[in-house]
């Protein structure tokens, strides 16, 4: 086996890493901010897909338009979820809210199948660009963009949420909604303003997977389980530790797919996940 | 938008059905259960293989005036064997899980009564569902599952149509023998396989018949369906380098591995795939253009015009709104005329006398709408005379290539892949 080959495998892993990171942020967000796991993550990031098909196929356009018109669409989609169900069943037991979610969920799932059919879509892979070589190493354009736009985003939240007033609010309100409405702030429209930005990224995220992925009505499974698998191992809440845990999470499946066996990466994955939560609980960059 | 006013009318018949369940006393129907993935990751194959169904039912309650000289049961009015009797459909989703199949079953012998079961399309679905018709002692016909075990369970009850992995991995070696004689490098095979009983139990039919003839199987790469990522996989093919490679994968892991082989820039010599997500419509239709040269098999060609095959494909292409029967659908639909065929003998909707109708089958190759030399059970409940063909991608269609006596173009090789 060669380095080159060997660099390949970690230089996918570290790509595909990102492109979790990247769909894992909202989810994060979310359960940072209100403590409340949202179980339709997956199905927003599988709209977020139809959005770049339905963008390419009606309008012809790639990426620079899908992108932007994916973010407001989830992030509407979020912010109307928020005020038509989660802000009703956050007042609920925990059974409410996971069922709540889950509900959603489904609903957004079937809905996909009703309007756009069981039928896999897939987006002409030169919509971004064609892959290029590097060092002996090959890079997919698609994925590129999908892995660099994934760490400006998570960033871009990171700073957000510890570099502005708005930041600031938005962590207090998460940490006691009823003393922040007592220093002035509207608790509600900070959580809105949550749920709008994690379906902005959420958006962002699916309309990038679904330049080199399928697009199904289902994808949102596939996806979803992952989401929640990095967003617990990088620690709740924390943005930067889901971009540090997607990256983690896909170098060693990556790795352990192609040097011991695709049927064993998910087994070597989670107890990698398992031994982490063993030591700390809170994850990679959780506090408490 | 297609699909919508479809399943809107599904609905309404649904209902419509339901409405007139109470008064239905007078005109007999004879119930079948018909099990497939029309949610989960196969949904759209499941749907595929519903709608020709949908259509057998068509052709046996309506009939269709060309086809009736042909076929005795498509004369229309319902099963002459059981005083007009209309086939009632009553369609299940397995959601793509072996506990769903094995519920919905379930559910459709004890609380619909079905007198009979068709699906599943995946094999470990349809073990897991068979095994329930098999204790309440119904029928079950599968017209497409090919895992080689489950015929081998000693299951009175069960009945398949199509050929099996082994009829397959005779058909593979014996084309890749005839490669290699016409001086193609076959010296080193790659078999990449999904781990459900379907994957399994075909690469081990494949990689057994192999060994078996001499044939020099270099790797087996097992992995878990449904996988967001097959880099890796495509990485090790491309370091071992083999000269065929054969897939046994579902169709969102068909597209992920004809993408990544695009981007990672590797192909073999011959790259042929076990049908199923190779030959979903979806997949032709989205991949085919990056898969130029692709070997697969199939039970369908179109045959001559006038034939029952050419008829019940314009059928379909009216009912489906475009693409025509392929693989998946003609076995569905062939499947589904046996079963109806053993029906209309059995007069009775008395679950052993369609099992004794059914064992007694004996249907003849210009009956078929799938390319089978007819349908007849041994006593494991194996058709005899099922067979294919192999296909090959041909700008974004698959055409018939082997055998020779079935083909309408030469195989072209190496494979191609991309074409841009």
């Amino acid at each position: 086996m060669t380095t080159t080959l060997l660099l390949q495998v970690v230089v996918s892993g570290l790509l595909l890493g990102a492109v979790y990171a990247l769909f894992s942020s909202g989810l994060s967000l979310i359960w940072g901010m209100m403590n409340v796991v949202n179980f339709a993550h997956g199905e927003f990031v599988m709209l977020g897909m139809y959005t770049a098909v339905v963008v390419w196929t009606a309008l012809g356009g790639g990426p620079w338009a899908s992108v932007p018109i994916a973010a407001i669409l989830i992030a509407t989609l979020g912010v109307l979820a928020y005020f038509l169900l989660v802000r009703h069943i956050m007042r609920g037991p925990m059974l409410a809210q996971i069922l709540g979610t889950f509900g959603l969920a489904l609903f957004l799932r079937y809905g996909a199948l009703w309007v756009f059919g069981a039928n896999f879509k897939t987006l002409p892979d030169d919509l971004v660009g064609h892959s290029f070589i590097l060092g002996g190493i090959r890079f997919e354009g698609s994925r590129v963009l999908a892995g660099v736009v994934g760490l400006v985003v998570t960033v871009l939240l990171h700073l957000l949420l510890t570099r502005t007033s708005i930041g600031s609010r938005m962590l207090a309100v998460s940490e006691d909604a009823t003393a922040a409405q007592l220093m002035g702030i509207r608790p509600q429209r900070m959580q809105a303003l949550a749920w709008a930005l994690a379906g902005a990224a959420t958006g962002i995220a699916g309309a990038l997977i679904a330049t080199f992925f399928y697009t199904s009505p289902t994808v949102g499974e596939t996806l979803a389980i992952v989401a929640f698998v990095t967003v617990a191992l990088g620690g709740f809440g924390s943005v930067m530790g889901a971009l540090v845990a997607g990256l983690l999470i896909g170098v060693v499946e990556s790795l352990s797919a192609f040097l011991i066996g695709p049927v064993y990466k998910d087994v070597i994955v989670y107890a990698a996940f398992v031994l982490v939560l063993w030591f700390r609980p809170q994850g990679l960059m959780g506090t408490n | 938008m297609v699909e919508l006013s479809r399943r809107a009318v599904t609905i309404g018949a649904a209902s419509a059905a339901f409405a007139f369940a109470r008064n239905a006393a007078a005109e007999e129907v004879v119930k079948i259960g018909v099990l497939y993935p029309l949610s989960g990751n196969a949904a759209s194959a499941g749907n595929y293989a519903k709608m020709a169904v949908e259509l057998g039912a068509d052709i046996v309650n309506k009939g269709d005036p060309e086809l009736a000289k042909l076929m005795p049961v498509a004369k229309g009015g319902g099963l002459a064997g059981l005083k007009g009797a209309k086939v009632e459909l009553v369609v299940a989703d397995n959601q793509g899980t072996p506990a769903a199949g094995q519920n919905q079953t379930l559910r459709l012998i004890t609380q619909e009564k079905v007198v009979a079961m068709l699906g599943c399309y995946q094999s470990g679905i349809t073990q897991t569902a068979s095994a329930v018709a098999e204790k309440y002692g119904i029928p079950f016909l599968t017209p497409e599952s090919t895992a080689a075990d489950l015929t081998d369970r000693g299951f009175k009850w069960f009945f398949r149509t199509t050929p099996i992995a082994t009829n397959f991995a005779k058909a593979y070696s014996d084309f890749l023998e005839e490669q290699k004689a016409a001086g193609r490098k076959v010296g080193s095979i790659a078999i990449v396989y999904e781990n459900t009983e379907y994957g399994k139990s075909t690469s081990t039919a494949i990689a057994d018949l192999f060994v078996k003839e001499g044939r020099n199987v270099t790797m087996k790469v097992s992995y878990s369906a449904n996988s967001t990522d097959v880099q890796p996989q495509v990485l090790q093919l491309k370091e071992k380098n083999p000269d065929v490679v054969i897939f046994v994968s579902y169709t969102s892991d068909a597209i992920l591995y004809t993408k990544t082989m695009k981007s990672l820039n590797w192909k073999p010599e011959i790259m042929m795939a076990d049908a199923a997500g190779f030959n979903d419509p979806a997949y032709v239709k989205s991949m085919g253009p990056e898969a130029e040269g692709l070997i697969s098999r199939s039970a369908f060609a179109p045959g001559k015009p006038g034939s029952i095959a050419a008829i019940c494909d314009a059928l379909y292409r009216k009912k489906s709104g475009g693409g025509g029967l392929e693989d998946g659908s003609a076995r569905a639909l062939q499947g589904f005329l046996a079963l109806v065929d053993a029906l209309n003998r059995a007069g009775s909707t008395d679950p052993a006398k369609i099992q004794a109708a059914l064992k007694a089958t004996d249907m003849k190759a210009d009956q078929m709408v799938a390319g089978y030399n007819g349908v007849k059970f041994d006593d494991k409940g194996q058709n005899t005379l099922g067979s294919s063909l192999l296909i090959q991608m041909r700008n974004g269609e698959y055409v018939p290539v082997w055998p020779k006596v079935k083909a309408t173009a030469d195989v072209v090789l190496p494979y191609k892949g991309w074409t841009k």
